[in-house]
């Protein structure tokens, strides 16, 4: 089977193989693209993008979205940015550049290829996003503003407001609604991908939920993207949306896509701090928010203890009573390290006895030197609608006292497994965006998600599937009433019906807020082999009462979100098994994944290349059986491989 | 603190629709609105579970249906209309943003869908926005394809005219608007998208189109005039203004008189 894992990286020279690659692979004609139809599930900024520009080429597109609009699709939540190398600061930006920092930043557990390509098409985004009309930061003199993020040490990130994920969204949702007017996009919004439909091993539909109705649906095509974004639901808790999940993903490594990498999980340093057991969500405060706070504890325990008692405010305490950690340990990023390191260094300070809040797990964002320096106008200027939201959710004014945030599950580096084409290992079957693993390594850097879900949207994945729909055209349209379509339709009711028939007494909520504690306690920020090892059984055992005891409401042909959730869950037992499997796998440290067995006299991750510096693919081999690992070798013909160094 | 719930139950588009009245106990005054739904969806599941109750005909219909998504107030899911206002008594919020803390114990607190003829209910708490979508796909775009634009600072753009773009470009798509309007009009909502546009100039080309078309489409959709009772401003959870409204009878105006 480890023929199936060629990755497909072309030849030659780093700066020539996008180039190159596109001028040998295959082009359909005008006239067979309108005879192709292509389904794609998720309408994030990678799946909106991609539908559009698919619908431009003039392939009949249909376009799947869980929410009832493709517009409130996830990525609209992302706040401080967007990356590209356009050097408009003169501050020694290249596209090379770009492509090193994620390298680094991923602690070179990604494609060197892959990260080139994208680094190289971040100029055409902004391009794009600005002829559509997105309203991003501007200079006085008319020209586009930066901001600098985390993992870099020049200022390359584009905004617009606290909002950029939400205008970058409105501006593919724009671009794929003139393609639904025109015709060439079909848009079935309040829709569930349940399952995708294999004919002769090559993906050829889904079966879809009609969440109003509750009907079970078949749909055909030549072709199936997938651009359903990340598995950080696995935690229950996490700054994900509350309908994000994993379950699409997960059909597809259960017919035969490879799963790369699932145990890389990012956690947000700058996150707002649980408030109690009622808590559904956590809530993010934008990265670019370290471009002025600086992340401090109190330096003496009594301090700590004065401010849970209330006796103290934090602004009570002296500036040299303050211990600004980051910029301690690591003064030549000070603030803007990486989210993995910034994550790990607040759970240092809280473990040892520092945290603030009533809980002792939060640390201090403070604005007061920014605020001193520039003036609370110029502040609100840059942040305010997170502060007002900071304000709403905690009831503390940001602009006099410090805000305070602990680390949160934020994002999945891991994904279905793609080649240079993002096709998966099943031919036709493409995953895109958070949904596919290839460009982030162990940790993504601030700003790049929304860089690569519009890098595969618009300007990679509507060449590449022409490779494989050219030679489809003759091919005609997939017939839906295929033994195959009926047999995966099959297994959709049946395993619905499965799961009303149990009529047990806990409800599904309560089954996922367990499965997130065993997650966040032994996959979390640490891990260890004895803790892994205990995970994958909880969760087996979890699992395995839910389908003697869960209790979902309602029937099946009706508007039903507890059977939504429940089908969700059923694959987050799964995900999350598999996750803790990969991590114990991974007998090493690195980018968001910490193996407390491996790390550096200081604390630092210690990656081991010689035995890991590869992609763990893993196959599913059918219900309760091991899933079989594959490894793809990550070679590194660019950059030197160094220990990542925040420090000097 | 506990709280007694007057919920709007519907258990579809057809079906006849009623209050029904709950009561929740011991509620974080840190917990948000729709925690608080969570938990009153818990306590139904609860009482479901009890076949004979069911079979007794016990008022729950199961948990009540609300649309939800980010809970961080920018999907624009949440759609409650609470105590009478849309997105509830705090301003400048959304529903998932809203906290227990602007709530008394004791309190009685009644949650509608919101109410629109654009809206039509799906179950409960539940509404069809998709006559939201159907007014964008009307006009609501710069009508570029991907690839062969110009560079980004090859058109600039005067700062207060970006963020003013920005101040209409913000609207999350909720319907509050028209759902607080009296005569059901999205006026603010479809001003908030061609106002953002007609400020640049990528937008200005296609201006006099756009607004028309989206125009023609609110109408056919079945949404009223707008009577400029700014009702939806004072609603909008994003505060976006009525100004956008002028410069949309503005750029729809200059339509017409190039007719």
């Amino acid at each position: 089977m480890a023929e199936k894992l060629i990755s497909k990286i072309p030849e030659g020279p780093l700066s020539e193989k996008w180039t190159k690659h596109k001028s040998q692979i295959r082009v359909v004609s005008p006239g067979n693209k309108r005879k192709m139809e292509v389904i794609v599930v998720g309408t994030g900024l990678g799946g909106a993008s991609a539908a559009a520009s698919l619908g431009e080429l003039g392939y009949n597109v249909k376009v799947f979205c869980i929410s009832d609009s493709p517009r409130r699709a996830h990525s609209i939540a992302a706040q401080g940015g967007i990356n590209a190398a356009k050097n408009y600061q003169n501050d020694n930006d290249s596209v090379y550049r770009l492509f090193y920092d994620t390298i680094k930043g991923g602690d070179y557990r990604a494609r060197e290829a892959n990260v080139y390509r994208l680094a190289e098409v971040s100029n055409n985004i902004i391009d794009q996003c600005v002829a559509q009309g997105v309203p991003f930061a501007r200079e006085y003199g008319g020209l586009l503003a930066n901001r600098s993020f985390g993992g870099a040490q020049v200022s390359r990130t584009f905004y617009a407001r606290g909002q950029t994920g939400q205008q970058l969204l409105l501006g593919a949702y724009a671009a794929l609604n003139r393609q639904i007017a025109a015709g060439t996009v079909k848009s079935y919004p309040r829709y569930e991908m349940l399952d995708v439909v294999l004919i002769n091993g090559e993906a050829k539909g889904i079966i879809a939920r009609n969440l109003v109705t509750g009907k079970i649906e078949r749909f055909g095509a030549h072709a199936v993207v997938i651009a359903t974004g990340g598995y950080g639901n696995t935690y229950f808790l996490s700054t994900n949306a509350m309908n994000s999940n994993g379950s699409a993903a997960w059909q597809c490594y259960k017919k035969g896509a490879f799963f790369a990498n699932p145990c890389f999980a990012q956690i947000h340093p700058t996150c707002i701090p649980v408030h109690g057991d009622q808590q559904s969500k956590l809530t993010l405060m934008s990265e670019s928010l370290r471009n002025d706070g600086r992340i401090w504890v109190p330096k003496s325990m009594e301090d700590v203890m004065a401010l849970r008692a209330g006796t103290k405010k934090p602004s009570d305490i002296a500036e040299e009573d303050r211990d600004y950690y980051l910029e301690r340990r690591y003064p030549a990023f000070g603030n803007l390290v990486p989210r993995d390191v910034a994550s790990r260094a607040a759970k240092e300070r809280c473990d040892a006895g520092y945290g603030v809040n009533n809980t002792g797990l939060a640390v201090f964002l403070d604005f007061k030197t920014a605020i001193e320096r520039l003036g609370e106008d110029v502040i609100r200027a840059r942040y305010g609608n997170l502060f007002q939201m900071y304000e709403k959710i905690t009831d503390v004014n940001p602009y006099k006292e410090p805000m305070m945030i602990y680390p949160a599950i934020h994002y999945t580096m891991g994904g279905i497994w793609v080649d240079y084409n993002l096709q998966t290992t099943v031919p036709g079957l493409y995953a895109i965006g958070e949904a596919n693993f290839s460009d982030h390594g162990g940790n993504r850097l601030g700003a790049s998600a929304l860089m690569q879900g519009l890098a595969d949207g618009y300007f990679i994945l509507p060449y590449t599937i022409g490779d494989y729909l050219a030679g489809k055209f003759k091919e005609p349209k997939t017939d839906i009433n295929a033994p195959e379509f009926a047999e995966a339709e099959k297994a959709v009711t049946d395993k619905i019906a499965k799961l009303f028939a149990v009529k047990g007494k806990r409800s599904v909520d309560s089954y996922h807020k367990e499965l997130g504690h065993i997650m966040w306690e032994y996959v979390g920020m640490a891990r260890n082999e004895a803790g892994l090892k205990k995970a994958i059984e909880l969760i087996q055992a979890l699992k395995k009462d839910f389908w003697k005891n869960v209790f979902v409401a309602g029937e099946n042909g009706e508007f039903n979100q507890e059977l939504e959730k429940a089908l969700r869950l059923v694959d987050f037992f799964e995900i999350g098994e598999l996750m803790a499997r990969d991590a114990l796998n991974r007998n090493e440290s690195c980018g968001g994944h910490f193996r407390e067995e491996m790390q550096t006299e200081e604390g630092e991750t210690k990656r081991d290349d010689e035995n890991y510096m590869y992609v763990a693919a893993w196959e599913y081999k059918g219900e309760d059986v091991e899933p079989e690992l594959h490894k793809e070798p990550l070679v590194y013909e660019n950059i030197k491989i160094a220990t990542r160094n925040y420090k000097d | 603190m506990d709280l007694t719930l007057k919920v709007w139950r519907q258990k579809n588009a057809k079906a006849q629709g009623h209050f029904e009245t709950y009561k929740v106990k011991n509620i974080s005054s840190d917990s948000s609105f729709l925690e608080m739904l969570d938990i009153l969806n818990e306590q139904l599941i609860a009482e479901g579970v009890d076949p004979v109750a069911v079979e007794k005909g016990c008022k729950s219909s199961g948990p009540v249906s609300f649309d939800h998504d980010c809970r961080e107030g920018i999907c624009g899911a949440c759609s409650l209309y609470i105590n009478g206002r849309a997105h509830g008594p705090d301003d400048e919020v959304t529903t998932c943003q809203l906290h227990m803390r602007k709530f008394k114990d004791g309190d009685t607190i009644t949650i509608e869908p919101w109410r629109a003829k654009g809206f039509p209910v799906i179950k409960d708490l539940v509404v069809d926005r998709q006559a939201y979508d159907k007014i964008l796909q009307a006009g609501g775009y710069v009508s570029v394809r991907t690839g062969g634009v110009p560079d980004g600072n090859a058109i600039p753009i005067p700062y207060e005219q970006a963020e003013e773009s920005m101040d209409g470009a913000a609207c999350i798509g909720c319907g509050a608007c028209a759902a607080t309007c009296k005569n059901g009009s999205a006026m603010l909502f479809v001003a908030a998208r061609v106002s953002s546009l007609a400020l640049l100039p990528q937008g200005k080309v296609e201006g006099a189109k756009r607004a028309k078309a989206m125009v023609a489409k609110m109408d056919e959709l079945g949404f009223g005039a707008c009577t400029n009772t700014k009702a939806c401003e004072m609603e909008c959870p994003k505060h976006i203004t009525v100004t956008h409204i002028a410069r949309l009878n503005r750029e729809f105006l200059a339509a017409k008189l190039q007719d």
